[in-house]
Order: C-alpha cells, then sequence, then structure tokens
C-alpha cells in the first residue's frame, strides 16, 4: 500500500497543495469533484518510478521546482503565442494560461447543432450538460489528472447535436505566456451526438524558453454511429513540463480516429483513457514524437474494450536524436464479455542520437477467449544500405536523413484524415528536420 | 587524360581483418566509350563499382582514381554524383515513404546545387520525367508510389535508367543490369542504355553473360578475376568467354 508509505513532501507538492487551498468553490457537484480531486492529491502527491504507470516518468523527481499558479494573459501577448494553424483552417479557440481570450475566439456563426462556449461561462450559467464532466476519471489515481480537476476554471464546452457535421475542425489553442515560469490548467468536455461529425484540434505552445507547467485534460464523449477526428500539436518550449490526460468513451459503431504529434516540452507526459462501451466500433490513437536534446515524452494509453466486437488500433513512431528519450506504454484490456475484440498496437522507433534512449511497454490483459489482439515493437537507427542509395543519386547526408526520417513518421501522419491538418502536421515534421540542420 | 583513370587500385573490406578485394586493377573509360567488364562471381566486379560510387565499406588501401583529372576516392558520394558518376545499382533497394517523384526531384536539384546550377522548375520537371518513363514503359502509378516498393524486378532495373536518364550523368556503371531480366524487360532496359550513348558520356557494363553485350554493344570487354583486370579485348572477347568460360583465367590467377 503506497498510501502508507509517506514520502517527504517535495518543494514541488507542497507548493500544488497550497494552490489547492485557493480553489475558489464552485456551484454544484463540480464543487464536490473538485474538493475530491484536491483531497486526493494532499494524500498521493506526485507519483514516483515505483508507481507502475509512471515508472519511466517519475514527476516527483522531474518537476522538483514548484511554479506558481499562472495569472491572466494580455491578449497581444497571447495572440503572438498562438502561432499554429492560423488561417481559416480552423474555428480558434485560444486558451491563455487556462482561461479563453474571448477576443482571440470564434464563437460566432456556429454551424446548426453546435454550442460551443467556454467552460467557466459554462459552470457559470448551471449548464446541464456539464453533468457529464468527470464523468470519465478513472478510479485509480492519476496525479496529473487531479490537480488538472482540482484546479482548472476554464477550458472549452464543445457540444455537438445529435446527426450534425461541423465543416470546420475547432481548434482549442493552448498557449502559455507571462514572465517567469508558471503553472496552468485547462479542461475542455467534447460531447459528440449520435451519428454526427466533428474534429477538434487542441496545440499547445507557449513563447519563452521558461520551465512552464502545461497542465489539460478533455474528455470526449463519442455517441454511437458518430465519427470523431482529434488531432493534438504540443510545441511547447524546451524547457516546459506537459501533463496532458484525454478520456474517451466511445459509444456503438462510431468512429473515433485521434493522432497526436509531439515534439515540444522538457518532460511531456500524456495518459490516454479511452472506454469502448458500444459494439462494433473503430477507434485509432497514433503519434510522432520527435526529440532532441534531452527532452523526454512518455505516451501512455489504455483501451479498454468492454463490449464486443470492437477494433483498436495504435501506431507510435518516435524519432529520438541525441539524448532523447521517448516511452510508449499501451494497455489493451479485452474484458470477458468483449468477444471478437481485434486489438493491435505498434511502436517503432528511429534512433538518431548515439544517447537516445527509447523505452516501450506493451501490455495485453485478456478475459475473452475470442479475439485477436498483438502487438510489435521496433527500434533501429537510420538504415545505411538506404542512405547510400540516396547519396548516390546526389542527395547530401543531411539531406538524405531528413527524406528518410520524413517518410518515417509520414506512415503515422498519413492516418489524418483532414487533408488541411495532414499538410501542417508534415509541415511540422519538416520544420523540426529543418531545425535539426 | 582519360575521363576515369583508375590506376592500380588495391582495396579491402574495411575492419582489421578485412579480406582484399582488389589487387591492382587499372582501367581508362574515355569520353563515348562503352566497357564491359565481365568474370566470374568473386572476381570484384560489384566492389568496383560500389568504390567508385564511395560506398564506405571498403578501404582503399593503395593506388588512385580520377574523374576528370578530380581525385574521385577523396569526394563525398553525393559530390561524385554531382560530377556525374551513376551506379546502376544491381538490387536496386525500397524506399517506403518516399515517393518516386519526390526522390527524383530531390535527387536533380541537389546535383544541380551542387554544381551551382539552379534548381528545375516544377513544369519543367514533370515534363522531363512523363517523357522519359514513358520511353521506358513507366507508368504514372509507379512515379507515385514510394521508390521501388513493390515493384518487380524488371521494373526495379527500368527505374535504375530513367534515374539515369533524368540525372544525364558523364560516368554510368551499369553493375549486372541484366540479372533478374526477362528478354522483353532485357530489351526495353538496353534500348534505355543505348539511348544515352552519347559522345560524352562513358559507361562501364558489369555483367556475367554475354547475352546484355548482344544488346549493349561494348567497345572493349575486360575480364577480371581476382581482383583486377586479367585480359581486355574488342566486342569478339565476349563471345569467346561465353564459348569457353572463364575456367582458363581462373587457373592462370592462382
Amino acid at each position: 500500500m503506497s498510501a502508507e508509505i509517506r514520502l517527504m513532501r517535495t518543494p514541488a507538492e507542497q507548493a500544488l497543495s497550497a494552490a489547492l487551498e485557493q480553489v475558489p468553490s464552485a456551484p454544484g457537484r463540480l464543487n464536490e469533484l473538485r474538493r475530491s480531486a484536491a483531497r486526493s492529491f494532499n494524500e498521493q502527491g506526485l507519483p514516483h518510478r515505483r508507481v507502475e504507470e509512471w515508472k519511466y516518468t517519475d514527476l516527483r523527481t522531474l518537476m522538483r521546482e514548484a511554479v506558481p499558479v499562472a495569472g491572466p494573459a494580455g491578449v497581444a501577448e497571447a495572440e503572438a503565442a498562438a502561432r499554429l494553424l492560423a488561417g481559416a483552417l480552423v474555428r480558434r479557440i485560444v486558451v491563455a494560461n487556462g482561461a479563453v481570450v474571448p477576443e482571440l475566439s470564434d464563437f460566432s456563426e456556429l454551424e446548426e447543432g453546435l454550442s460551443l462556449l467556454p467552460l467557466a461561462a459554462a459552470v457559470a450559467a448551471g449548464d446541464e450538460r456539464l453533468s457529464r464532466l468527470g464523468g470519465l476519471v478513472p478510479a485509480r489515481y492519476d496525479a496529473a489528472l487531479a490537480l488538472n480537476t482540482a484546479l482548472a476554471g476554464d477550458g472549452v464546452l464543445v457540444h455537438v447535436a445529435p446527426g450534425a457535421t461541423l465543416a470546420r475542425p475547432i481548434h482549442i489553442a493552448h498557449v502559455a505566456v507571462g514572465q517567469g515560469p508558471a503553472a496552468s490548467y485547462a479542461r475542455s468536455l467534447v460531447v459528440v451526438g449520435e451519428g454526427a461529425r466533428a474534429t477538434v484540434v487542441e496545440t499547445f505552445e507557449s513563447v519563452t524558453g521558461q520551465a512552464d507547467q502545461v497542465n489539460s485534460a478533455t474528455e470526449f464523449y463519442v455517441g454511437d454511429h458518430a465519427h470523431l477526428d482529434v488531432v493534438r500539436i504540443q510545441a511547447l518550449g524546451p524547457a516546459a513540463v506537459s501533463l496532458t490526460t484525454l478520456l474517451f468513451e466511445v459509444g456503438r459503431e462510431a468512429q473515433l480516429h485521434d493522432f497526436a504529434f509531439t515534439s515540444g516540452a522538457a518532460v511531456a507526459r500524456t495518459s490516454l483513457y479511452a472506454n469502448l462501451v458500444g459494439e462494433a466500433s473503430q477507434v485509432a490513437f497514433n503519434g510522432a514524437v520527435l526529440l532532441k536534446g534531452r527532452q523526454h515524452a512518455d505516451s501512455t494509453l489504455f483501451v479498454d474494450h468492454q463490449v464486443p466486437g470492437c477494433e483498436s488500433r495504435e501506431l507510435f513512431k518516435h524519432v529520438l536524436d541525441d539524448s532523447s528519450r521517448g516511452v510508449f506504454q499501451g494497455k489493451i484490456v479485452v474484458r470477458q464479455a468483449a468477444q471478437k475484440t481485434d486489438g493491435r498496437m505498434m511502436s517503432r522507433a528511429l534512433v538518431l542520437g548515439d544517447d537516445a534512449e527509447m523505452d516501450n511497454k506493451p501490455e495485453l490483459e485478456i478475459f475473452a477467449d475470442d479475439v485477436q489482439c498483438g502487438h510489435g515493437a521496433t527500434c533501429g537507427a537510420i538504415d545505411d544500405d538506404l542512405l547510400f542509395y540516396l547519396q548516390a543519386r546526389g542527395v547530401p547526408l543531411k539531406e538524405a536523413q531528413s527524406l528518410l526520417v520524413q517518410a518515417f513518421v509520414g506512415e503515422a501522419i498519413e492516418t489524418v484524415e483532414h487533408d488541411g491538418l495532414r499538410d501542417a502536421l508534415i509541415e511540422q515534421a519538416e520544420a523540426w528536420l529543418k531545425a535539426r540542420g | 587524360m582519360a575521363m576515369l583513370d583508375i590506376d592500380n587500385l588495391h582495396a579491402k573490406i574495411e575492419g582489421e581483418d578485412g579480406k582484399e578485394i582488389l589487387k591492382g586493377l587499372s582501367l581508362k573509360v574515355n569520353p563515348g566509350e562503352v566497357h564491359a567488364i565481365m568474370g566470374p562471381n568473386g572476381s570484384g566486379k560489384s566492389t568496383l563499382s560500389y568504390i567508385l560510387a564511395g560506398k564506405e565499406d571498403y578501404e582503399v588501401t593503395d593506388g588512385a582514381v580520377t574523374l576528370d583529372g578530380e581525385d574521385l576516392l577523396a569526394m563525398e558520394i553525393d559530390e561524385r554524383a554531382a560530377k556525374g558518376v551513376f551506379l546502376a545499382f544491381q538490387y536496386p533497394i525500397e524506399v517506403p515513404g518516399v515517393a518516386t517523384m519526390t526522390f527524383l526531384r530531390a535527387a536533380l536539384n541537389a546535383q544541380r546545387r551542387t554544381r551551382g546550377e539552379e534548381e528545375v522548375s516544377t513544369p519543367d520537371f514533370l515534363r522531363l520525367v512523363r517523357e522519359k518513363a514513358g520511353a521506358l514503359g513507366i507508368s504514372q502509378d509507379m512515379l507515385k508510389r514510394g521508390v521501388n516498393v513493390g515493384f518487380s524486378g524488371g521494373e526495379k532495373k527500368r527505374m535504375e535508367i530513367l534515374q539515369m536518364a533524368i540525372l544525364e550523368p558523364k560516368l554510368c556503371i551499369l553493375d549486372e543490369t541484366d540479372s533478374g531480366l526477362d528478354i522483353d524487360a532485357l530489351k526495353i532496359v538496353s534500348e534505355g542504355v543505348n539511348a544515352l550513348r552519347s559522345p560524352d558520356r562513358g559507361m562501364i557494363v558489369i555483367t556475367h553473360y554475354q547475352r546484355l553485350l548482344n544488346h549493349i554493344v561494348p567497345d572493349f570487354v575486360h575480364v577480371m578475376n581476382k581482383g583486377r583486370i586479367v585480359r581486355s579485348g574488342g566486342k569478339d572477347l565476349a563471345l569467346e568467354l561465353e564459348a569457353n568460360g572463364y575456367a582458363e583465367y581462373q587457373q592462370d590467377a592462382a
């Protein structure tokens, strides 16, 4: 029982507990949700390497420094920081330091069936749809999520009515701005009604190289026969700590395609929980992770097949330069009722740096007897024969490496359906390679 | 001055116990000439082609190679290509995820940049590829796919010739281009090569069999054995080899 062995509380833990004391009371059940999350954190604190799910990402050590909770962001500052996907491609909502910036957000001319509003506004108005907030929080304690539940005051509520189709992707642009490192928390709720179709993008950026702690959690309810595409781009500054939690519930015969592009932050952890509760759905969780220097990125996925006949796919591509470290942990649970489950995960890493490291931990927990499940992992350098072939045609070494790295991550990026977003992701990968020189 | 001048080349496989493969090979190739190099398995033919292209698995221990008077062995792999060296691979490699068009364009433009020339414009490039691909029976679908991915042996060889036609090298080295080709494919590939014969261009055609040389008629034929050229002659030498085999040379050298 780890809770009984109380570790010395770190300065970061003490500061976080102090911040939790300051949480204003919220109306209704939200208040109890926040209090309960704060209590859990005070009891269990930050995870360390002896907590299995956090074995490779010892937050207690990696987040030693306490940083104050970020104050409100200036509009001009936030505008300058929100650079990704600018333009007409998406409907953008800017969330700066954890709060929606109305001046930079497009709430006008909403498509039929779309409700879109700041989460804080929904809370203030007593919006009934918030009854689903916190509904997907897993039973097992998750420190990043508990902090988010307790401390996030704003974010975005997206509600797509049954049968509606959104013309443009909804873009939640998180930015961390301001003087000195600070912590920010944003919570969003996305509900896609029966048969509806939507694309949601979340991006994370910060302007400076300061050690911001950016904590975001988003709950997604995907209705029966609904089709949801989700894309994340995490491009925070090189000293930031990024903690992201994704919670999904997927109904019957639904389609969910989630893609994560990660190239930012000193330490990044994404925890993804997906509950498949409706039969015959198809879900995919894919990612491209490009790291350099001493960056550390951990993608931990829990996919829970609770009902028969669902298909889940995971494909993660890591490109690891210098002494960076990638972590992929994938757990697929197949409950006894979930016959005819088809679940597969694959992690491939391309190691460019001499001191880079990749840790893979696939787990299958299968209680049904008629299922197909598989996992695989590969890890290696760029093939010398491929390099020679390109060089022998006149392509210089660095450019040849870039072409091959692009081809490698391209396999994952190609799974993104939206043309404009896919192109933007390819550009991100190209920019990363260009910066590598 | 010969365009390519290989003088007393000695080379071994990289590493301390690396076996010596080339043992004093000399060869001069002038613009406009086609030289065939024939010889038994293990005589060092492919090694020679790799060393000229710049593969790093070999170590030159003695001798020199110049291209138009410049030290070829001192150049990077891509620099050699930009100077006009082209190796048509015996086993062209599949490059998944890199579209053939992207690859061709990257190669052509990289070479042009290295030579201080302007990059080719998109319409000019598309026109060039369409024209050359058509002559080799390479479809638009093949050009859209990853380089060589899922191609048959014959298709891969045709793709090598297409690259050669687009890059317009000064020195073409064809390493067993006939291996794995049926008669029809051999004809297409040979026609592609013959179309590239020019007074400015030299070629080294490496082959086991005389068959290819019926289609690509050489000016000179060299017999290679145990790391050096043991006999040189005109095109009739190939016929003699076809009739008598390599046994006599293998004994001589032993």
